[in-house]
């Protein structure tokens, strides 16, 4: 193995004293420090890197950072490993492993290129109009189509990579640190400003770094490292690097993605990758601009690339990305990339310009350097099998026709550049509107909306003089905006440097097809591509046009054009203009796609910091979390709290505890934790005409010491909750809501109060946190009871059903209602919720004689559904009053919420689905969850299984459900069919109360 | 998007709950409003492109009800201020 045999023996900025070694599709190789992966590989003489998206077509490293189309490679194994990596942005490291993507058995030889035999059956949007016969069929097309589309793999392991976030505020944000965003920087730095300079590379200077300008006397680097230095000792300032600014948000908020530990291994406590939420007074965009190709025959061969890209792999990194190089133009900057190759001992064959008549300083350099000069000419096409071999080059007329006989230039290199596009993502993504300027034929910013403006390249500047200049005037505009005293003035000497700097692009003419492309002969075939990374040539754009996809919004959608991982940043402006070309309108008419957010990809684990697993949502434990815990209770996620499911015992699965629990409590007594209701103080002499506003059914009546069931509904006449209130005092009263739906009718209730009626004299206050409820439950609850409780006589004739008091027990303060859920004799005692452990400890040893036994959410439900009692399922935002079978409850007279609604024709149709009960047929099959319901033989269903459970009473599995005119269905058979679990149930519908229909247990 | 909460300050969108159109009138007595008028307060809103009044709620913040100016277009808010008894206070 000749290591490095591209690799020029002195220069760039590499430390060849620190030489790496990676691995590349299983074979070894060496690189230096301060190399991307696509250095290394191009030094290494590596030409293929990956195969195309549709047609695989093998491809090779093309640009040089972000705006990489082609190289995308899968990097590392395992749980680590990251598919779709840009080789350009790669920071070499020891020990690097990466493999070619979308190619088997080998990038080289890849079976996947057939698919390129059928090209012509796959143009753009081809899969709108096949895989759809036989009708049916699209599920077999689906397996096949999912293991062949895509590119990278994506892990299947956890992540084991910690991510985090951080928020910082500051007066100035510069966005780029090349050479208008360093200057932006000294220029705010200065002033006292508050500052954050982030830079995507691994160190300042952007395209400084790919060059050899002269700043003053000195090379650019040695400015650059002045500038970083003095940066450093501002305290106000903070330099990030590896940081890529990804989106730009309202209110002058911005997210950047640092890659702290993508290159090396992470330190202890540190995170791999750190997602920035900066929030700036004032933004310098410094973000400079990407060169874009140009169209013509087979130019995707593995050889071809930026003209840019190949002087900056000269300039940084001591690479040749090939031995013999033809250049191919429409603009200066091109010039520049022709010497430094030639500099560097790469044989430039010729420069071949598409306008007629450049500037004849740069002709004349051309000549100096031996290069052959070829203005008004174009390369016809690229030639070579799986690697560029040649090119094709032709005179053209003034109709931009080829003319004359065609030459061969022997290559493997081509530079070609089409002109630059400002990088105007981010000022796009603050609402700015981008410009179409003939002069560049590139879009620029348009008028900022935001506290923006830009610098330099990003701005439409591309001499370094003027990026000097703008970054400098851009960062004291910025900083004196935030209040600071801010000059401009930065004492930079700026001699005219001794080598062509890059030039301002001029075009002569604006005609989109003559100076985005090169003239294409009839009949010829070769492919031409616009966007590299999704496979989409100009042929396509042609099609989707004549196919009527006119707007570039449509036309991105069908061709997906600039839909790639790289989002277009080679390929969309000149996309549009052949739009424009195609449709005969102006590009500056034609416009842009909307450009959002990341402008580069970000992994989703960064985007969740820390907020995965565990941490997606907050966990609420109740007061008595640790007491059941210790009972060996399996604890259940209910909504963000935790309940126990049940507390299974040696021997037993939850179902198995769930029957024993619910059986315990219809026998003797049960005891089941309820602190997760919601619960709120209402306090003031308009309390009870508060409680009849929100509530459907009366409310004034109720004397102190009593409670009323309460359903509240939406504006719209649906159920929103259900509950008990009581009066505890005159005006005081004491609501319970749904655990689930807590926060909300919160919220709403203070809604109502306070912007529908803020004249009630009334106070709301949530204490759901400060009450520990449990309900004690069963024939034995009152003898329970009776033995820890002071200070309130809860005796049959004294405390009622629908009663409530205050006591103590243990010495604490209790609230006892005589409240039952479970349908059997029942209290619920509330405790303050410091106590909560201790009123638990207390019961469950008094009820010990009693055989009381602790029981979860599981039986829970079991003894509600069979006391027909409504819950979540039930109330599943669509049901009314009526549908539950509660529209008895509602007043006569008086407004409510949702009163009105009730009025209307769609909610007292008598096909309304109605609350039932279930019970399987044959006494012994459960019925599944979630069933669907519907009669024999027909395939609509007319209802749905709302609970489930198992009926302690009946001893068989029982259900509710609401079924369309349900009422008058009781002793129909029919179907509960779950095609999610294969399961059709036959069942008998009937009322909803199994247990104690008359009451007799409840008022015993 | 920053939120001038009037108890709190500038804090975070995300800790907030959107409330809806602030210009909205509840019938005074809804059992005399017509089907239609009854339609048009649950359902239709002006929804304009421009200053627009709405509810926000600081839920991870004061939970207070405030009634914030926004321009739906460009975002930019220019004030807040609570809703119902609260606002014959001062804000901090």
């Amino acid at each position: 193995m000749t290591a490095q045999r591209f690799r020029a023996p002195s220069g760039g900025l590499i430390d060849r004293a620190r030489p790496l070694r990676f691995s590349f599709n299983g074979r070894a190789y060496t690189g230096f420090a301060g190399d991307t992966l696509a250095s290394a590989l191009l030094a290494n003489g590596v030409r293929r890197v990956g195969r195309s998206f549709k047609y695989h077509r093998p491809r090779g490293v093309f640009g040089l950072g972000a705006e990489e189309p082609n190289a995308l490679v899968q990097l590392g194994r395992g749980a680590r490993s990251d598919p779709n990596s840009k080789a350009t942005q790669i920071e070499l490291f020891d020990g690097l492993v990466a493999e070619s993507q979308n190619c088997w058995p080998t990038v080289d030889f890849d079976v996947g290129s057939l698919t390129g035999l059928f090209s012509r059956l796959m143009p753009a949007g081809f899969y709108y109009k096949t895989f759809m016969w036989p009708a049916g069929s699209w599920i077999a097309y689906e397996k096949f189509i999912r293991r062949i589309v895509g590119l990278g793999k994506s892990p299947l392991l956890p992540d084991p990579d910690r991510y985090e976030h951080r928020h910082a505020h500051c007066d100035v944000l510069v966005v780029g640190a090349g050479p208008a965003g360093l200057a932006a920087a000294l220029a705010a730095g200065r002033s006292g400003a508050r500052l954050i300079v982030a830079d995507e590379g691994v160190r300042p200077g952007g395209m400084l770094l790919a060059g050899r300008e002269h700043i003053g006397a000195r090379p650019a680097v040695d400015w650059i490292a002045e500038a970083e230095a003095e940066l450093r000792t501002m305290p106000e300032v903070k330099l990030l690097s590896r940081t890529t600014v990804f989106g730009y948000y309202d209110h002058n908020q911005l997210a950047a993605l640092e890659r702290v530990a993508d290159h090396r291994p992470a330190r202890p406590g540190e995170p791999r990758q750190r997602v920035w939420h900066i929030h700036a007074r004032e933004v310098v965009l410094a973000t400079g601009a990407h060169e874009r190709p140009l169209v013509f025959g087979n130019n995707d061969l593995p050889g071809v690339m930026l003209a840019s890209a190949a002087s900056g792999y000269v300039n940084r990194y001591a690479v040749r990305p090939g031995r013999g190089a033809v250049v191919f133009t429409n603009n200066d900057s091109a010039y520049t990339a022709a010497l430094d190759l030639a500099s560097c001992g790469v044989a430039v064959q010729a420069l071949v310009d598409l306008r007629a008549d450049p500037p004849a300083a740069l002709a004349e350099r051309i000549g100096a350097a031996g290069i052959e000069h070829l203005p008004g000419a174009a390369v016809l096409h690229a030639r070579g099998w799986r690697t560029l071999a040649g090119v094709v080059v032709a005179r053209l007329d003034a109709d931009s026709k080829p003319h004359g006989a065609p030459r061969r230039i022997a290559c493997d290199l081509l530079c070609v550049s089409g002109a630059w596009n400002p990088a105007v993502h981010l000022h796009a993504q603050a609402r700015g509107r981008p410009r179409f300027d003939p002069d560049i034929a590139a879009f620029v910013p348009g008028p900022s909306v935001q506290d923006e403006r830009s610098a330099g390249a990003a701005r439409g500047s591309f001499s370094l003089a003027d990026c000097l200049a703008e970054g400098g005037a851009a960062g004291a505009a910025a900083a004196s905006a935030a209040g600071f005293a801010a000059s401009a003035e930065l004492g930079l000497i700026f001699a005219p440097a001794s080598e062509m700097h890059l030039a301002m692009p001029r075009m002569a003419t604006m005609q989109a097809a003559s100076a985005w492309s090169a003239p294409q002969a009839p009949g010829d075939r070769r492919k031409r591509f616009v966007d590299l990374q999704n496979d989409v040539t100009d042929a396509d754009i042609a099609l989707a046009v004549r196919e009527g996809y006119r707007s570039v919004e449509h036309v991105k959608r069908y061709t997906t054009l600039g839909m790639g991982t790289d989002q277009g940043k080679t390929s969309n402006t000149l996309g549009f203009a052949h739009v424009a070309a195609a449709t005969g309108a102006e590009i500056a008419a034609v416009g842009t796609t909307t450009y959002r957010p990341p402008y580069v990809p970000v992994a989703l684990g960064a985007l969740a910091g820390m907020e995965g697993g565990r941490h997606f949502a907050p966990n609420r434990r109740t007061p008595m979390h640790d007491a059941h815990v210790a009972a060996g209770a399996v604890m259940a996620q209910t909504g963000v709290w935790l309940r126990p499911q049940g507390y299974p015992r040696a021997g037993e699965n939850l179902d198995d505890a769930a029957r024993r629990e619910a059986s315990a409590v219809r026998e003797r007594v049960g005891l089941v934790d309820i602190s997760t209701l919601g619960k709120l103080e209402l306090f003031g002499p308009d309390a009870p005409a508060f409680l009849e506003r929100v509530y459907i059914n009366r409310w004034r009546g109720l004397k102190v010491g009593r409670w009323r069931y309460g359903v509240m509904l939406r504006e719209d006449g649906i159920v929103f909750d259900d509950g008990t209130t009581s009066r505890i005092g005159e005006a005081h009263y004491f609501m319970t809501v749904t655990t689930g739906q807590a926060p909300l009718v919160t919220r709403r209730l203070d809604y109502w109060h306070k912007v529908l009626w803020p004249e009630l004299d009334l106070r709301i206050v949530s204490v759901t946190d400060q009450w520990a409820g449990v309900a004690l439950a069963g024939p034995q609850s009152r003898r329970v009871l009776t033995r820890v409780l002071d200070g309130l006589d809860i005796s049959p004739g004294a405390f009622p059903h629908m009663a409530m008091g205050t006591g103590s027990i243990a010495g604490i303060a209790a609230r006892v209602f005589r409240i039952s859920f479970s349908g059997d004799l029942a209290y619920e005692i509330y405790v303050p919720s410091g106590h909560g452990t201790l009123l638990w400890q207390t019961l469950i040893t008094a009820g010990s004689e009693f055989g009381i036994t602790p029981y979860g959410v599981d039986a829970m439900n079991a003894l509600r559904i069979e006391k027909g009692h409504v819950a979540g399922g039930e109330l599943n935002g669509r049901v009314t009053p009526d549908d539950l079978g509660l529209g008895g409850m509602i007043r006569p007279e008086g407004d409510f919420i949702g009163r009105r609604s009730l009025a209307r024709p769609g909610l007292n149709d008598p096909g309304r689905w109605q609350l039932v009960g279930l019970a399987p047929e044959d006494g012994r099959t459960s019925i599944p969850p979630g069933a669907k319901i519907v009669a024999d033989r027909t395939d609509r269903y007319i209802g749905e299984v709302t609970s489930t459970s198992w009926s302690p009473t009946l001893g068989m599995p029982i259900g509710l459900g609401l079924i369309s005119a349900g009422r008058s269905r009781h002793a129909e058979r029919l179907l509960a069919v779950s095609p999610l679990v294969g399961q059709k149930v036959p069942v008998i519908v009937r009322g909803p109360m199994v247990f104690d229909p008359e009451g007799k247990r409840l008022h015993a | 998007m920053l939120i001038p909460c009037p108890h709190c300050g500038a804090r975070p969108h995300a800790e907030f709950t959107y409330g809806g159109d602030a210009t909205l009138r509840r019938p005074a007595d809804p059992a005399l409003a017509s089907d239609d008028e009854w339609h048009e307060y649950l359902y239709l809103r002006t929804n304009p492109a421009g200053p627009h009044r709405e509810f926000w709620h600081h839920t991870l913040g004061c939970e207070q009800w405030i009634e914030v100016a926004r321009d739906t277009v460009s975002h930019r808010i220019d004030g807040a201020a609570p809703v119902g008894r609260a606002s014959e206070r001062r804000p901090r």
